[in-house]
Parts: structure tokens; sequence; C-alpha cells
């Protein structure tokens, strides 16, 4: 085992500029796809049937097909539709299709939407009858009810399910190094496995930098839960 | 055309059969894990729970990696130093299956742990008075009763599974995923390739949750069900 050569200030960088493209990946993807999710949620909970069909396709199709796959047909996929190639090169958000980050930033927010607004959908459902009746009392609208009593309660019933998928994601954005010209922390093992044929010590030390990053976002999660669900812990005396 | 579809429709073969034995690795690791985890003596409690949150803790693809890239490496230096001169390469069937055999073994132990925890401990303990030895209560008793809680997360496990066996294709198995990169590269449409490769994904993942939950409403007979 040769660790010092990991340590080489040029690697060091290396692996630095991977943290912050897999971070940058993670944050804004979960970003996008929460907004999205939160939408996705309201049409799979929504009174209209049609509404209902339509976002429960995408979201079974999401869920059952690879995320690498995905990845490919955003990546490779769209750049060949005409449509697209005749817009990017100069219209304003086709151009971006020819960046491979907004790619496959575009793949993990579409994926990440598609599984957390299925857990939202369900914790919506999930909420007791007698809160809705309380807030109908009260005279709330449909939008106030909504707003107000139910998003609430079910974004904090959701957060525990929630951490996982921000784990699973912050795995999944390993797939981004399957993009040519990605340099995330997958991506900067490859290379220094490819420089330095030293498979062991590249791979053990970005798998270190996931498994250090895997226990901070638990950890984040364990505190943000502490706060948001306090109202569920048992009592204890 | 058509021939790349056919090829596709082969490699998705590949996929079927590389799912299925890393789901053999996968179940009797986690078995063990679960026993291990389960059975008190510290050194194997510890061992099973490093395991499951280690491995859980690594990205799929990079443990892939390591095993492949690092594997066929460790195995040229054990053969070198035994003398041998032959350079060996690691199948990526066998990476690939033992990976995610592997990597699954871990989320199966922690779903066989919770389902063995969810049966009575008095079911052992009169196992245990009517004299049957530990195997047996194994067999009779606790395994068929933990079919049924351990089915929604062997499901969910599953489905993750399949889906994770598209990335054997980037150590170069010769599987769906990995057949229509190449299809699309050498026709330059790649749309249609990867969108029939979804779809046969799409296929295996639906047909596995119909099965499965005809298997759960199976294993679920005689259990009392509270509608709200």
């Amino acid at each position: 085992m040769k660790w010092d050569v990991i340590f080489e200030a040029k690697n060091l960088a290396l692996y630095g500029e991977g943290i912050l493209t897999t971070l940058g990946l993670l944050f804004s993807s979960l970003g996008v796809g929460a907004v999205l999710a939160l939408v996705f949620a309201l049409a799979l909970t929504s009174r209209s049937a049609p509404l209902r069909a339509v976002v429960g396709a995408y979201t079974y199709v999401v869920r059952g097909t690879p995320l690498l796959i995905q990845v490919y047909l955003i990546y490779y996929g769209l750049g060949q539709l005409e449509w697209i190639q005749a817009r990017w090169d100069d219209v304003w958000p086709w151009t971006h299709f020819k960046e491979p980050f907004f790619c496959a930033l575009l793949a993990f927010s579409l994926n990440t939407a598609g599984y957390s607004a299925e857990m939202l959908a369900g914790a919506i459902r999930e909420t007791s009858a007698g809160e809705l009746e309380a807030a109908q009392a009260y005279g709330m609208g449909r939008w106030q009810i909504l707003w107000r009593i139910v998003l609430p309660s079910a974004m904090r019933r959701s957060l525990p399910a929630y951490s996982n998928e921000v784990v699973m994601m912050l795995q999944s954005t390993s797939l981004a190094s399957a993009v040519p010209s990605m340099m995330d922390v997958t991506a900067a093992a490859s290379r220094v496995y490819s420089d330095y044929y030293l498979p062991f010590e590249a791979y053990l030390f970005a798998a270190g930098i996931y498994l250090l990053a895997t226990f901070v976002l638990i950890g984040f999660f364990k505190i943000a839960e502490r706060h948001f669900l306090a109202y569920l812990t048992p009592r204890e005396n | 055309m058509n021939a790349y579809y056919l090829s596709i429709l082969q490699g998705s073969l590949l996929t079927v059969a590389v799912s299925l034995c890393s789901l053999v690795v996968a179940v009797v690791l986690g078995l063990l894990g679960a026993a291990a985890r389960l059975s008190g003596r510290p050194v194997a409690v510890a061992l099973g729970t490093a395991y499951t949150s280690v491995i859980r803790g690594i990205p799929d693809l990079v443990v892939m990696l390591l095993v492949f890239y690092g594997g066929t490496m460790g195995l040229n230096h054990v053969m070198e130093l035994m003398g041998s001169k032959r350079v060996v390469d690691i199948n990526p069937f066998i990476a690939g299956v033992l990976t995610l055999g592997f990597i699954y073994g871990a989320y199966m132990t922690e779903t066989f742990r919770g389902a063995i925890l969810a049966i009575p401990k008095g079911q052992s303990e009169a196992a245990l008075a009517f004299g049957m030895g530990r195997p047996q209560t194994f067999l009779r008793i606790i395994a068929p009763q933990m079919v049924r809680y351990a089915l929604p997360g062997f499901t969910n496990n599953w489905l993750v599974l399949i889906k994770s066996t598209a990335l054997v294709s980037l150590i170069g198995l010769k599987e769906m995923t990995y057949l229509s990169k190449q299809a699309s590269a050498a026709t330059r449409s790649p749309f249609e390739f990867f969108l029939f490769s979804a779809a046969l994904f799409l296929v295996f993942t639906s047909v596995s949750l119909y099965v499965l939950r005809k298997m759960n409403a199976r294993y679920s007979l005689g259990t009392r069900r509270v509608e709200l």
C-alpha cells in the first residue's frame, strides 16, 4: 500500500475538486428535486384522477428503471433529438444540454423527485382525519389547510424516510463519473487509479470520503429529527 | 437496426442472471449477518454491525470498482507470490455478482434481523419446550414466519438490486445497459436504445412486484388486518 501517493498535493486537489462536484451535485439536485417533489406530491394527492394517473405513471417509471439509464437517456439521448439540436447552440434553456453537469443534475433531480414525491404523498394521505376536521371547523379554506396543517406535519413525518433518500442520493452521485468529463469523488479516484495503478488506495480513499459524508448527513438528520419530531417522542417521566 | 434490439434482448438474460445470482449471495450473507447480529456474542455482533453500516455508507459503484480493479491486482499479486507467471483477469460477471451480493447482503441483514425480531419470543421458547433443537426451531418455527415479516423489505431490496445491475456495465459486462450504449454509439441514435432497455427494466421490476405481492398475500394469510 502506497498511501503517500494519495496525499500528494496534486492528488489531494483532485479529490478536493471531486468533493466539491459531488456535494454541488447532491445539494442542487436535492433542492430542485424537493421543489418538484412538492408539486408532484400535491398532484398525487389531488382530486383530479387524470393528474394522479399522469404523475403516478411518472414516479412508477422513474422508480422502476436504473438511474444510470436515466442519466444516459438525458446525456446521450436528448442530444439526439433534432428539436433540441436545433436549439442548443443559441436558444437559452437548451444551451445547457451540452453541459455534462447540467445533464447529470437534471437526471438526479428528476430521479429524487420521483422517490420523494411518493414519500411525501404517503405522509399527506396519512394525515389524521381529526386534524382536517378541526381545521375545517375553524373555517380554513382548502389551500389554507394544506399550507398550515397538512404540509407542516406531513413534511415532518416524512423526515426519517427522506434522510434515507438523501443518503441514497449521495451514493447515486457516484454515477456522475459515468458521464465523461465529470470530476466527482468517484471519477477522481478512477483518475488516480489510472495514473498510478493503485486501485486499493484510490478507491478506498474515495470510500472513506463517502462514508464520512454519510455519517455527517445521518448525524445532521438525527439533530433535525430531534427538533422537528420532538412532539412525537415518548415522554420520559 | 433490428439486430441491435435483438442483442439487447439477449443481454437482458444476462441482467436477469446477474440479478438472480447476486440475490442468492445476498440472501446467504443476509442470513449469516442476521445470525451474527442476533447471536449476542460481542465479536460477531460488532462484525455484523460494521458490515451493514460500512457497506450502506459507500456507493455501490465504488465498491464494484474496488473489487474489480483491486481484486484483479490482489489476485495477480498472490499468484506472483506463489510463483505463477500467469496473469489472471477477474471475470466481470463474477466480480459483479460478488459485489452486488456483498452489498445487498448488508441490506438483507437488516431486513432479516428485523423480521426475526418481529417474531414473538414465546414461539422459539415453546419450540425449545417441545424438545426441538436450535436448527429445527429455526427451520420449522422461525423461518416460515420470518418470510412473512421479511417480504416487504425483501421486495424493496430486490427491486433496488435489479436496477443496480446496470452498474455492472461500467466494469465491462455485456448486459443490456452495456449493449444499448454500444448500439447507440454505433448508430448515433441513443434515445431508442436507452428507452428500450429502460422499458425492459420496467418489465422486470413490474413482474417482480406482481409476483412478490402475490407471495406477500399468500404469506400474510391468517394475519388480522385492522382498517382505520
